[in-house]
């Protein structure tokens, strides 16, 4: 009747997982708690959870994202803290089937439920605004792709209240995630979580390239979109090309764990090599899919906060366009000890030295962007002047590691570690929060507390150094990634050195989560009235803060690069005299009842109750064929709602009728 | 604003200098082999050739932003200004050269310092047989007919041909002073040339995790006169643990931290055997061994 599932997949003999788990379900009810209590379910449910508008779907990707920053952040703090202890005779407190579980979550967890929702969010929120858009160009694919998103990371924390999370590294490695070496469901549900949520990422590569493509105002040539839409359609088309090839590779495993076949067994035939070298031909484009978008967001930060154009426009575009091609030819570098030849290691160490070049030009952009302008340091600009240098250094250690005999001594140790940390804190991470920072009056209508901002950026940027710096020194003391215990006595300072930097990037998040409070606290007082608080130059500061529904109630006329500078040079005047109706989406709850079905779906793979599987992948083509049926997919937002809504923020000509 | 940022730096410095100077202590820039010297020196002059623009890179990033900041309006504004084909075309030139240079290393040194490569020596080298099971290794010494699990013992300066595989998951072969790692693989042999140019007992481990004994899955790869290494060769073929068939199943059930064990009277092609996955264990050996697959 349920498969493998039984009582005993709770583990309820484990109190540290307990402990999670009751803190998890406690903030569950909590919240469903608060919405009963302030009667808002109604209220979540038509103008939320089904809504297709962009600007709303991104806030939920960020918040589900902040959500996990702060499951995946907890996981990095129990590794320090079991790194930190577990040096000679004493072996910490975490047995090494679940430090495994902790290290394979972490990694999955940051990267698919943390990192890419974040930017994602972050495309959503801005990118149509920044194209005069009014919406993306499938709002509905859009809220399915979301709620996706959203099952894959129940999925994977569901994993810790029932059964338990692979252990086999958030790569998952054949031979060691096959079913002859991970016969538990850890692995099922790692498949799974990926599976649900990379189809909807792949769905919102499709959606912005559309959007991008052909979506932008009357004017906006392609020479005249900001970076950021740049980058971000170039990490699209990355996530078209690549996801792919994650869907693939996973269903090979898929068929080894679930149909006896042998793709990656070490028998009859199987070939592991082969899905290390699929895995990576996704993964490292994945990692430019994270990056591309935040060098996008620094250039749109510096420029604004140094009260000039950006420097090298063309430049940076083909920088962009250039990393994007290379970083499909760079994918053998993660594993140049497998013994691949020295011609094809050298050709692949290369082609990764390659895309420095790229990435140095950027870099000398944002700095000639700065030179000669009037550089103010609030927050954003203070998270990108963090990047600048800590990318720069974590830049410098892996073109280092793409020299293949460096490789061979420095492959899999701690300096990796301290390697991509370098380059995904210090590049992405700060890229999230410069953007969010940056572009949070205009999503939210409130800046951000100010001194808190600061305050967390002080805490994160020496706690990545104190945390990371160690891992470096460590790395070529010979220690390598993914111990539980160690009797190396050198060692052992430096460990609890990176768990003090743990600490204080700790108190950086502490810090953000406060900033938050307060900033709800004080937000009559941080209200941004002038839908233009930094000064900005790109099309989204020439709305309102929050930007109405609609987005433009006139479609822009870009003439210029910089669109709204342009604007306020030649003094447009933004108010309008004549309005007229509005064709928009109409909320729809298929994305929601599809992932929804397509979660219980994947539960029900994981631990093979059959008639689950089959019940809900009838209910999610049920639904969709439902929703084909379905005309009411539209409406007008008419033409007296829009001048009501566009008095409210002044924006309408006086005497006009 | 940027004071405060100075001093916060600066701070950092003398703790991160500690963490790198504690570094220096470490394996990989005291190696004692030539292999591992290689690799060191690629590793500083590499660092050496970026830093020539990263340097510069991190003082301008900082000296600009103090410069040009808003509340000095001293500092020149020029608020159209965004192209200067001059600074575009260093900007372009500077990370081409030193990639180039960087990129001509990489050819060179993956050639010279291809694992697979013998090491050239007057003397005969010494061939050592790994396998990575779960979780220890096993060294066999073909020509010796003896075995040892989890320490490996070698003359020194004398050059050693390691032929890797593995009896289970992957894993990755590395004596972190001696130099190159190499992935050990199921069905797969790949080599590793290494050769100490000292005496010294060094730290052996796998560099690729393998599950829950993967901590535990370390050795002692021991450089020894050459009399030395007779004395210990004599001990190990004075072992009573004899590997055969059934002793090697024994020993390829999973298990953790275990002692340094010699084994003398080695079954002949053993390796050879276990490359064609003679012994795998579970539910896949009946399969594996059927001659269908083209086993003898």
């Amino acid at each position: 009747m349920f498969g493998k599932l039984t009582l005993s997949a709770i583990p309820f003999n484990v109190p540290i997982v307990m402990g999670a788990v009751a803190l998890m379900v406690l903030s569950v009810v909590a919240v469903l708690a608060l919405v009963t209590y302030l009667g808002k379910w109604k209220y979540l449910w038509t103008e939320w959870l089904t809504s297709v508008d962009h600007k709303k779907i991104g806030i939920m990707y960020m918040i589900l994202a902040f959500v996990m920053l702060l499951r995946g952040f907890a996981d990095a703090l129990m590794m320090r803290a079991q790194q930190a202890l577990s040096y000679g005779s004493n072996m910490g407190y975490l047995p090494p089937e679940h430090f495994d579980q902790v290290f394979s979550a972490h990694g999955t967890i940051m990267i698919f439920f943390m990192a890419m929702p974040f930017i994602i969010g972050l495309m959503n929120c801005i990118l149509p605004l920044q194209i005069g858009a009014r919406d993306v160009a499938f709002p509905l694919l859009n809220n399915f792709s979301f709620w996706l998103t959203a099952a894959g990371a129940v999925l994977v924390n569901v994993s810790l209240a029932i059964g338990n999370f692979s252990r086999a590294g958030w790569l998952a490695y054949p031979p060691l995630s096959e079913l002859h070496f991970s016969p538990g469901v850890g692995v099922d549900y790692y498949i799974w979580a990926l599976q649900v949520s990379g189809i909807g990422t792949t769905l919102t590569g499709v959606n912005f390239i559309a959007t991008i493509l052909k979506m932008r105002a009357p004017g906006m040539t392609m020479t005249r979109m900001p970076v950021f839409v740049w980058a971000s359609l170039c990490a699209s088309v990355l996530i078209v090309v690549a996801f792919p090839i994650l869907t693939v590779t996973l269903g090979l495993l898929t068929m080894d764990r679930y149909l006896g076949m042998h793709f990656f067994t070490n028998s009859l035939g199987g070939d592991p090599m082969m899905y290390i070298n699929l895995i990576w031909i996704w993964g490292h484009p994945e990692v430019y899919i994270l990056i591309l978008p935040l060098f996008g967001v620094f250039s749109e930060i510096v420029p604004t906060f140094s009260g000039k154009p950006l420097f090298g426009y063309t430049s940076m575009v083909y920088a962009t366009m250039a990393i994007a091609v290379l970083s499909m030819l760079v994918w053998l570098h993660h594993f140049f000890t497998m013994g691949a030849g020295p011609a094809v290691n050298a050709f692949y160490g290369i082609t990764t030295m390659i895309i420095a070049v790229p990435t140095g030009v950027k870099i000398f952009n944002w700095i000639f962007t700065m030179y000669r302008g009037r550089v103010r340091f609030d927050t954003p600009m203070l998270w990108t002047l963090g990047f600048l240098i800590t990318f720069t250094i974590g830049g410098m250690s892996g073109v280092l590691l793409a020299e293949p005999p460096a490789d061979f001594v420095l492959h899999n140790s701690l300096f990796l570690i301290a390697h991509f940390h370098n380059v995904i804190i210090g590049g992405v991470v700060f890229g999230v929060f410069a953007g969010v920072s940056y572009w949070f009056p205009k999503i939210t209508g409130y800046r951000l507390h100010e001194g808190l901002g600061k305050a967390a950026f002080w805490f994160w940027f020496v706690g990545f150094y104190v945390a990371f710096m160690p891992l470096y020194a460590l790395g070529l003391m010979g220690a390598t990634r993914r111990m539980d215990h160690y009797n190396v006595a050198a060692w052992h300072p430096l460990f609890i050195i990176a768990a003090v930097g743990a600490g204080i990037i700790a108190l950086g998040i502490a810090t953000q989560v406060l900033q938050l409070v307060v900033t709800f606290i004080q937000r009559e007082k941080l209200r941004d009235t002038t839908g233009d608080p930094w000064n900005g130059r790109t099309l989204e500061w020439s709305l309102p803060s929050p930007a109405p529904a609609y987005n433009f109630a006139r479609i822009p006329i870009v003439r210029e690069r910089d669109a709204y500078w342009d604007m306020k040079k030649r003094g447009v005047d933004l108010k309008g005299a004549t309005f007229v109706p509005i064709h928009m989406p109409r909320n729809k709850a298929t994305g929601f009842i599809m992932a929804g079905c397509m979660f219980v779906t994947g539960f029900a793979l994981v631990w093979q109750i059959w008639w689950l599987v089959i019940a809900g992948f009838a209910a999610t083509v049920a639904t969709l064929i439902r929703h084909a049926f379905d005309d009411d997919r539209d409406y007008h937002i008419g033409a007296d709602e829009v001048r009501k809504s566009e008095a409210l923020y002044g924006r309408v000509k006086a005497g006009s009728v | 604003m940027m004071r405060h940022f100075w001093s916060r730096f600066c701070r950092l410095l003398p703790l991160a200098a500690t963490a790198l100077l504690a570094g220096c202590h470490g394996a990989l820039l005291h190696p004692a082999g030539p292999i591992g010297m290689a690799e060191r020196s690629i590793i500083y002059t590499a660092t050496g050739l970026m830093l020539v623009v990263v340097a510069p890179v991190l003082v301008l990033v900082v000296l600009i932003a103090w410069r040009y900041r808003a509340t000095n309006t001293k500092a020149r504004y020029e608020p159209e200004w965004s192209h200067s084909t001059r600074i575009e075309v260093v900007m372009w030139t500077i990370p081409v050269i030193i990639v180039s240079i960087l990129g001509v290393i990489a050819w060179r040194s993956s050639h010279q310092l291809d694992p697979f490569r013998h090491i050239p020596s007057p003397d005969q080298p010494i061939h050592v047989e790994a396998v990575a099971m779960n979780w220890k290794w096993l060294f066999i010494y073909p020509d010796l007919h003896i075995a040892s699990v989890n320490e490996v013992a070698m003359p020194v300066g004398v050059p050693v041909v390691f032929h890797i595989t593995s009896a289970t998951v992957m894993n990755s072969f590395f004596i972190p002073r001696l130099g190159s790692q190499i992935y050990a693989m199921a069905n797969m042999q790949t080599a590793d040339n290494l050769v100490a140019s000292r005496t010294g007992t060094f730290r052996g481990i796998s560099a690729n995790f393998s599950g829950d004994g993967f901590s535990g899955m370390t050795f002692k790869a021991v450089s020894m006169t050459p009399a030395d290494f007779k004395q210990w060769v004599a001990k190990v073929s004075a072992s009573s643990q004899h590997l055969d068939a059934a002793h090697y199943v024994a020993l390829d059930k999973p298990s953790e931290n275990v002692p340094v064990t010699y084994y003398s009277q080695v079954m002949p092609n053993l390796f050879e055997q276990i490359l064609a996955g003679k012994f795998r264990s579970g539910q896949l050996l009946a399969r594996a061994a059927a001659p269908a697959r083209g086993s003898k």
